[in-house]
C-alpha cells in the first residue's frame, strides 16, 4: 500500500485517441508506456518515477486488459535484467529507477544487455534525483550510457516531448537494437500538464507465446567469441543505425533565429531554463521564439556529428548548455568541431559552472555572459535584468536589523510524527551514555535522518542496503561492536546476503539493528516481502527473522513495538555485551506511521460518524512541571514535540509543549520513563461515544476527586491574592 | 521580439514544509488558472524534503490569448529566478526568511504572504535555554523585501476552522487582489477538489477577511508594573507584600510579589515570610539602586526556593484547575470522557529525600536498603490521576506538605540555598554584577533526575570557583563558564587560560582548604588533566573524610557501583 493512492489517475490511463489527458509527467510516461504497446514493465521505487511504479500497482486490471506484466522488481539491478525477454523476442519492455543510484545497482545487467543487444524494443526510465532536493550523489548517468552504448534521451521538459521521447525510444531501440535510456529530472518527473493521448495499443506479440515458443541465438549471449563480435557490431552497425534513425525522425531540434552568427546547444531537460533566461536578457519572448538560434540535444547521446556541424555553419560562436559534470558532450562537440576543422568558438563550461544544478540563476550568469562577448545585449539590457541576489536589507524603523543567515536556520528533513524509527535511535542515545560511543555503519532510507539534530548517529552510509556490509572491516577483536542500520527496504534489495550473510561467513560479532516498519518508507512506502498488508498482486508476511536465521544467525531478536524504549535499549546492550559468537541481528519492528494514520484515519472517522466507541490517544506536557530545559526535546526530536513561552512569570525559558499533530505514539512517555527525564508528559485518553457504564462510573469518579480538589483549593484560596 | 510585447506569466512560489499541504495549495492554484483560461504550470522537488524538511512549490500562470488553446503554447519554467517572483506563500514565519534568503523576494514587484506563526527548528527547540529566534527580525526582513507584505497567524485560524493552512492562505491570495480571478472563482476551486468543502471554505473566507488588514509589527512590550498593591487576607502575607513593596520598585518589585504568592501556593505564608527575609537579607547589604540584582533574586530564590520535590508535583498533578486544562489542551468535549495518565518515575534517591532526613541519609547511606530500593524504583510508573486509586496515591503524596521541613531534600536545598545567598551577600556589596552573576547560576539548576543533577554540578562548580578565588574571578568570566554547555568538565578547557590568570594552572600546584569542609581539594581543572578532583559544594555536608563528592545526592560519601558522580 503505497503511501500515495492513484485510483483517480489510474482513469487518465483508459484516455483514447484525440482526448487530452491532464497529469503529472511520469503519470503521462506511464500512458505513453500502454500507447507503445509494451509486454512488460519493471522497476523499483525511488524519487522520482515511484509515482510511476504507484501508478501501475493500481492499475492491475488495465495492464491484464492489454497483456502487460507488471513487476515489482527486488531490485534495479533485477529490473534491468527483466529486459532480457527483448533478447531473442519482439517484446516491447520498459523498466525504470532512480538514478544514478538505481543504475548503479542495475549497471551489471545493464551492460549484458547492451553488449547482445536486443530484438523488441527496450525502454530504461531513470528519474534523475539531482539538484536541489537530492538524498543521493550528484553524478551523471551518461556515463552509464556511454560505457554500455545506450542511447540517451533527454527531452524538452513538457509533456508532448516526453511522451514522444518514450514512442521513440521504443523504435529507436528496435532500429538500432540498442537499449535506450529515457532520461528525466525530478522536476519534469512531477511538473504539471497536459497533451493529447492517442489509444493504448496491445502487444501483437505476447509473453505466453514467448514462453510456448522459445527462441534462441547464441551470438546474442555475452561469452566469446561473441562478445568481442558485439563490441565492433556496436560501432559498425548499430551506432549508424541509430544515428540515421535519429536524423530521419528529427529527434533533436532547431530553432532559427536573426542572430544566426551565434547559437547555442542545449539539453532538451534544461530547454525551459534556457528560453526562460533568453527572455528575461530580452533574446526572446515567452513562447520560446528567440533572436538565437538553438540546437535542442533531445538525444543526449550519442552525438550527431553531422547535426552539430549543420548549426555550427557560419557561427562565430556556440555556448553549449550542458547540467552536471563531467562535461561529455561538451568533450565531444569539441573533437567533431576539431576533426571537421571547424573555426566555430565552442564556449561551455568555461562561461557556466562547472559543477552543480543548472538554476535559472546559474544559467542567467552564463548566457548573459556569452550574450554580452559576443554584442547580442546592449548595455542598458543587463541593467533591465532582474535583481538575482537577495536585497540588501534596510535598517528597520523599530529595530537594527540582524542578517538574515542569523535569524534564518536550516530545516534539514526528519522523522515524521510519531515514527516508529525514532525510539530506536533515541534508545541508541541512552545506550552510548552507558556503553559509550561506537561506529555506527549507516544506510540508505528515513533511518538514515539518524545523522541530522537531534540524534547525531551514523558514521557513514556506503548505500541502500550496505549498512552492515559498511561495517565488514570492523570485524577483529575489540573492546566494542560495530553497528550497522539496515531498513527492511534495503534487507531485501540485497543486505540479506550482502550484509547478513556476508557477516555470517566472516564470522562478525558486530550488531545489525534491521528497522522493520513494512514498508519502503523512504519511496513512498510501497510493500516488500515483509509487509504485513495482505496484497493481492504479492505475495507478503515473509519475516525477517526467519530469513536472517535461514542463512545462519544465531542471535536473533524480534522487538515488536519500538517504541518501548527502555526494552530497546537492554536489548542493544544485551546484543553488544553478549559474548556469543557470530552476528547479532535485532529486528526493530512498527508499522510506518505515515502509512498506519492513512489507513487508520478513515476507519477513525467512519467509527465516530457510526456513533461507535472510540478512544483517542495524544500526549501532552504540564507547563508548571516542565522546567524548560528541552532534554525530552533532545532525545527525541518529534515535529510535534515543541515549545511555547512559559506561562509561569518567574520563569523565562520556554516550557515543552505537545502540538495538537501528536498522534500519541507514546514515545515521549517512554523517553521520559527510560532516561528518567522528569513527571511532565501525561497521556491523555479521550473517549468518544462512551457505554452509559462508563459515564456513570467516570460521574461517580470525578465527582468523589472534585470533592477532595475543592477541600484543597479552598485552602489555598485563603492565602491567594 | 522585446519581452514587453507580450503579457508575462504570473509566477508564483509557495514555500511550506513536507507533509504540510503545499502541493494541494499549488494544484489549487493550477486548477484556479486552467478554469478561469490560462496555462497552468506547477512542480515541486519531493524527496526527502518531504519528511518534514523544508521545500518548494513553483507555479507560472499564463493568459490563453483570446482564440483559446489554439496558438502558440508558452515555454514556463520550472523553478523561480531570484528577483523574477510575482507572489511567495510561505506557510511559516521562517519560512517566509528563507524565500527573503534566497532572493525570491524583491520590493518592485513581490506580494509576500505569510503565516506568522512559528514551528520552531530542531536548533530552536532543543537548546537548553531560550534558542527561538526573535520573530519580530523575521518579519521585519519580509517586510523590507517585499513590496507587499501580508501576515498573519494562519494556524491558529485554520485549527479554529478545523481546516489546513492551505486554506487560509488560498483565502490571503484571493483577498490581496493580486491575480486576475473573482473571489467567486477561488471559491469554485475548492468546491471542486471536493475534500472537507465546508471547512476549507469557512478558512479561506477567514484568509481573505485578515488578508484586508493584518495586524502591524509591534515588538512584545514588557508587562505593565502593578499600579495598586496587592492585599491579602492573610496578616502574615499582606507583611511581606508590603515589605517588599516598601523595599523594591518594578519590576523587580512584581516578581517579588509573584515570589510571595509562590511560596504561599508551594509552602505556607511562613515561607513567604523566610523568602522576602532572604531577599531582604541581600536587599541591605547592596549599594545604590540595586534594583537589577534585586529582580535577579526575586526571580531565581522564588524558584529555587519552589523546587519540585515529589510532594510538589503530586500536589500541581491533582489540581482540579489542571484537570481543567489538561481538558481544554487535548481539545476534550464535555461529551467525551478524558482519562490522564502520568508518567512517573520517583526515584528511590527521591524516595529518600521526602522522608525526614535522619532516616533518608541514613537509607541512602546502607548499601543494603539502597540496593533493595535502587530495585524497587528502577521503573517507570504510570498513574491514571483521574481514577480513585491514582489520585489518592498522589493526593496522599501532596498531603505530606506539611512536613516538608523535616525533609532531607528541603535540608540539602536550604543548605544550598543559604551558601548561595551567603556568596552572593559576600560581593554584593563591592561587586554588585559579580553578585547578579552569581544570583544567574540558579538557571543552570533545572529539570529532574540526571539533569537536575548535572545541572546542581555545574552550578556548585561556578560557585566553588568564586568561593576559591573571590573578586579575581570577574562576571564576564563568570558569564562565559554559565554559558558554557554542561557538564563542566567540558567548559574546563576553555576556562583553563583565565584560572591560569588567576595564578591557578589547571592540575597545578596550589590546593586548598575547602571552607565549609576542611577537605583538601585539588585544583580546578584538574579533572581535565586526569588527576582525581575532589570538588565540594559550598555548604558540603560531609565531614571531610568523604572520597567522592555526589552532586545529586548533595553529600558526600563512598562511591556505589551505581551512583554516577555527576
Amino acid at each position: 500500500m503505497a503511501e500515495r493512492s492513484f485510483v483517480q489517475e489510474v482513469q487518465k490511463l483508459r484516455l483514447g485517441a484525440g482526448e487530452e489527458f491532464v497529469g503529472e509527467g511520469i503519470l503521462a510516461v506511464t500512458k505513453a508506456l500502454l500507447e507503445s504497446g509494451v509486454s512488460y514493465v519493471a522497476g523499483y521505487q525511488g524519487a522520482p518515477i515511484s509515482h510511476l511504479m504507484d501508478v501501475l500497482a493500481d492499475a492491475q486490471d488495465i495492464l491484464q486488459e492489454h497483456g502487460i506484466r507488471f513487476e515489482n522488481s527486488a531490485s534495479e539491478a533485477t529490473a534491468a535484467a527483466t529486459l532480457a525477454a527483448s533478447v531473442n523476442y519482439p517484446l516491447r519492455g520498459a523498466v525504470t529507477f532512480k538514478a544514478t543510484v538505481g543504475t548503479n545497482v542495475a549497471s551489471d545487467a545493464l551492460a549484458n544487455l547492451a553488449s547482445g543487444g536486443v530484438t523488441g524494443g527496450a525502454l530504461i526510465v531513470v528519474g534523475e534525483d539531482y539538484g536541489e532536493g537530492s538524498s543521493i550523489m550528484q553524478e551523471r548517468s551518461h556515463a552509464f550510457a556511454m560505457k554500455s552504448q545506450i542511447w540517451l534521451l533527454d527531452p524538452r521538459p513538457n509533456l508532448p516531448s516526453m511522451v514522444k521521447a518514450v514512442k521513440m525510444g521504443f523504435e529507436l531501440s528496435e532500429a538500432s537494437h540498442t537499449p535506450v535510456m529515457l532520461q528525466l529530472r525530478i522536476r519534469a518527473c512531477h511538473v504539471h500538464g497536459r497533451f493529447t493521448a492517442s489509444d493504448n495499443v496491445r502487444a501483437p506479440y505476447a509473453l505466453h507465446e514467448a514462453m510456448e515458443q522459445p527462441r534462441r541465438d547464441v551470438s546474442r549471449i555475452v561469452l566469446p567469441p561473441a562478445s568481442f563480435v558485439h563490441e565492433q557490431e556496436k560501432l559498425t552497425q548499430r551506432w549508424p543505425a541509430a544515428v540515421a534513425f535519429i536524423q530521419k525522425h528529427q529527434l533533436n531540434e532547431f530553432f532559427d533565429g536573426d542572430a544566426n552568427d551565434v547559437g547555442i546547444l542545449v539539453q532538451g531537460g534544461n530547454y525551459n531554463a534556457l528560453v526562460r533566461v533568453l527572455e528575461r536578457l530580452g533574446l526572446a519572448d515567452v513562447y520560446g521564439r528567440s533572436r538565437v538560434p538553438i540546437y535542442v540535444m533531445n538525444v543526449a547521446y550519442p552525438v550527431v556529428d553531422a547535426e552539430v556541424l549543420r548549426f555550427c555553419q557560419g557561427k562565430r560562436a556556440v555556448l553549449l548548455v550542458e547540467e552536471g559534470q563531467p562535461n561529455f558532450v561538451e568533450q565531444n562537440v569539441a573533437t567533431v568541431l576539431r576533426q571537421a576543422g571547424c573555426t566555430t568558438a565552442l564556449h561551455g563550461k568555461d562561461l557556466l559552472p562547472p559543477a552543480g544544478e543548472y538554476t535559472l540563476h546559474e544559467v542567467l550568469k552564463g548566457v548573459r555572459a556569452f550574450a554580452q562577448r559576443y554584442d547580442l545585449l546592449p548595455a542598458t539590457a543587463t541593467a533591465a535584468v532582474a535583481p538575482t541576489a537577495p536585497p540588501i536589507p534596510k535598517t528597520h524603523k523599530v529595530f537594527a536589523l540582524k542578517p538574515l543567515p542569523e535569524v534564518v536556520q536550516p530545516r534539514p528533513p526528519g522523522f515524521c510524527t510519531g515514527c516508529p524509527e525514532r525510539p530506536i535511535f533515541a534508545a541508541m542515545k541512552l545506550v552510548e551514555k552507558e556503553l559509550g560511543t561506537h561506529h555506527v555503519s549507516a544506510d540508505i532510507g528515513c533511518h538514515l535522518f539518524s545523522i541530522l539534530p537531534p540524534f547525531h548517529i551514523g558514521n557513514t552510509t556506503m548505500g541502500y542496503g550496505l549498512g552492515t556490509a559498511g561495517a565488514s572491516a570492523m570485524n577483529v577483536p575489540a573492546g566494542k561492536k560495530a553497528i550497522s542500520i539496515m531498513g527492511d527496504g534495503g534487507f531485501w534489495h540485497n543486505g540479506l546476503t550482502s550484509g547478513i550473510a556476508n557477516a555470517v561467513f566472516n564470522r562478525s560479532d558486530n550488531l545489525t539493528i534491521v528497522v522493520d516498519n513494512s514498508y519502503t518508507s523512504a519511496t513512498g512506502g510501497q510493500d516488500v516481502l515483509s509487509s504485513k498488508a495482505l496484497n493481492p498482486a504479492r505475495s507478503t508476511g515473509h519475516l525477517i527473522e526467519k530469513a536472517v536465521r535461514g542463512v545462519g544467525v544465531q542471535w536473533v531478536r524480534t522487538f515488536k513495538r519500538t517504541y518501548d524504549v527502555a526494552g530497546l535499549r537492554d536489548a542493544l546492550k544485551e546484543a553488544l555485551t553478549s559474548q556469543q559468537p557470530g552476528p547479532k541481528v535485532l529486528v526493530a519492528q512498527s508499522e510506518c506511521m505515515l502509512n498506519r494514520q492513512r489507513r487508520e484515519k478513515p476507519q477513525v472517522r467512519a467509527q465516530l460518524a457510526a456513533g461507535q466507541r472510540v478512544v483517542r490517544e495524544r500526549f501532552g506536557v504540564d507547563s508548571d512541571t516542565c522546567t524548560g530545559d528541552h532534554s525530552c526535546i533532545r532525545i527525541s526530536g518529534c515535529p510535534s514535540l515543541s515549545i511555547q513561552t512559559n506561562p509561569d512569570p518567574l520563569r523565562t525559558d520556554p516550557v515543552a509543549t505537545v502540538l495538537d499533530s501528536c498522534v500519541g505514539c507514546g514515545m515521549c512517555g517512554e523517553v521520559s520513563h527510560a532516561a528518567v527525564l522528569c513527571p511532565s508528559f501525561y497521556k491523555a485518553q479521550i473517549v468518544s461515544h462512551p457505554s452509559a457504564w462508563e459515564r456513570w462510573w467516570d460521574g461517580l469518579r470525578s465527582r468523589l476527586v472534585g470533592a477532595l480538589q475543592r477541600r484543597r483549593a479552598q485552602r489555598l484560596a485563603q492565602w491567594a491574592f | 521580439m522585446a519581452m514587453d510585447k507580450h503579457p508575462q506569466p504570473i509566477k508564483i512560489a509557495i514555500l511550506a514544509m513536507g507533509g504540510e499541504g503545499g502541493g494541494v495549495l499549488a494544484d489549487w492554484i493550477v486548477d484556479l488558472g486552467e478554469h478561469a483560461g490560462h496555462w497552468a504550470q506547477t512542480t515541486s522537488v519531493p524527496g526527502v524534503a518531504q519528511r518534514t524538511g523544508a521545500t518548494i512549490y513553483y507555479v507560472e500562470l499564463f493568459p490563453k490569448p483570446e482564440a483559446g488553446a489554439a496558438g502558440p503554447v508558452p515555454v514556463l519554467a520550472l523553478m523561480p529566478l531570484p528577483g523574477d517572483v510575482d507572489i511567495v506563500l510561505a506557510s511559516e514565519l521562517m519560512e517566509a526568511g528563507r524565500a527573503v534568503q534566497r532572493g525570491l523576494v524583491t520590493a518592485d514587484r513581490t506580494t509576500l504572504i505569510a503565516s506568522s506563526h512559528r514551528v520552531y527548528s530542531i536548533h530552536e527547540k532543543s537548546a537548553m535555554g531560550d534558542g527561538r529566534v526573535d520573530a519580530h527580525q523575521l518579519r521585519a526582513h519580509a517586510e523590507n523585501a517585499a513590496q507587499r507584505w501580508v501576515c498573519f497567524d494562519m494556524a491558529a485560524l485554520a485549527e479554529r476552522e478545523g481546516s489546513v493552512i492551505s486554506a487560509v492562505l488560498f483565502g490571503a491570495l484571493a483577498g490581496v487582489g493580486v491575480l486576475p480571478f473573482s473571489r467567486a472563482q477561488f471559491e469554485a476551486t475548492i468546491e471542486r477538489a471536493g475534500l472537507g468543502v465546508q471547512s476549507s471554505l469557512r478558512a479561506f473566507a477567514q484568509g481573505f477577511a485578515m488578508s484586508q488588514n493584518p495586524g502591524p509589527i509591534t515588538p512584545a512590550a514588557p508587562p505593565p508594573p502593578a499600579a495598586t498593591k496587592p492585599t491579602p487576607q492573610n496578616a502574615v502575607l499582606r507583611d511581606c507584600v508590603d515589605q517588599v513593596w516598601d523595599m523594591l520598585d518594578a519590576p523587580a518589585r512584581d516578581l517579588a510579589i509573584e515570589g510571595v504568592r509562590r511560596m504561599a501556593d508551594y509552602q505556607d505564608p511562613a515561607y513567604a515570610r523566610l523568602y522576602v527575609d532572604r531577599l531582604h537579607s541581600v536587599h541591605q547589604v547592596l549599594p545604590q539602586d540595586p534594583q537589577q540584582v534585586m529582580a535577579a533574586l526575586a526571580r531565581h530564590l522564588a524558584l529555587w526556593m519552589s523546587y519540585e520535590d515529589t510532594v510538589r508535583v503530586a500536589d500541581l498533578k491533582t489540581r482540579g484547575s489542571r484537570f481543567q486544562r489538561v481538558r481544554s489542551e487535548v481539545g476534550a468535549q464535555d461529551v467525551q470522557l478524558l482519562r490522564i495518565n502520568e508518567y512517573m518515575h520517583p526515584r528511590f534517591q527521591e524516595v529518600c529525600e521526602t522522608l525526614p532526613a535522619a532516616v533518608g541519609r541514613w537509607l541512602m547511606a546502607s548499601p543494603t536498603w539502597r540496593a533493595w530500593g535502587e530495585r524497587l524504583f528502577s521503573r517507570g510508573r504510570v498513574v491514571q490521576t483521574n481514577a480513585l486509586g491514582g489520585f489518592l496515591l498522589l493526593y496522599m503524596v501532596s498531603a505530606l506538605k506539611p512536613w516538608r521541613r523535616l525533609s532531607l531534600r528541603y535540608q540539602l536545598e536550604n543548605q544550598r540555598i543559604e551558601a548561595w545567598l551567603a556568596l552572593v551577600r559576600q560581593w554584593a556589596a563591592s561587586h554588585p554584577a559579580l553578585a547578579l552573576e552569581i544570583v544567574l547560576c540558579q538557571r543552570l539548576v533545572k529539570g529532574y533526575g540526571d539533569t537536575h543533577a548535572r545541572g546542581h554540578h555545574h552550578h556548585d562548580q561556578l560557585l566553588a570557583l568564586v568561593t576559591q578565588h573571590g573578586a579575581r574571578v570577574s562576571a564576564d568570566q563568570l558569564r562565559a563558564l554559565r554559558m558554557r554547555p554542561w557538564p563542566m568538565t567540558k567548559a574546563m578547557p576553555f576556562a583553563a587560560p583565565w584560572l591560569r590568570k588567576l595564578g591557578l594552572e589547571p592540575g597545578g600546584r596550589a590546593s586548598h582548604v575547602h571552607p565549609q569542609c576542611a577537605h583538601r581539594h585539588a585544583p580546578l581543572g584538574a579533572r581535565a588533566r586526569g588527576t582525581p578532583r575532589h570538588l565540594h559544594p559550598p555548604g558540603c555536608v560531609c565531614a571531610g573524610n568523604a572520597n567522592r563528592f555526589h552532586a545529586h545526592l548533595g553529600v558526600c560519601g563512598p562511591c556505589q557501583p551505581n551512583t554516577p558522580s555527576r
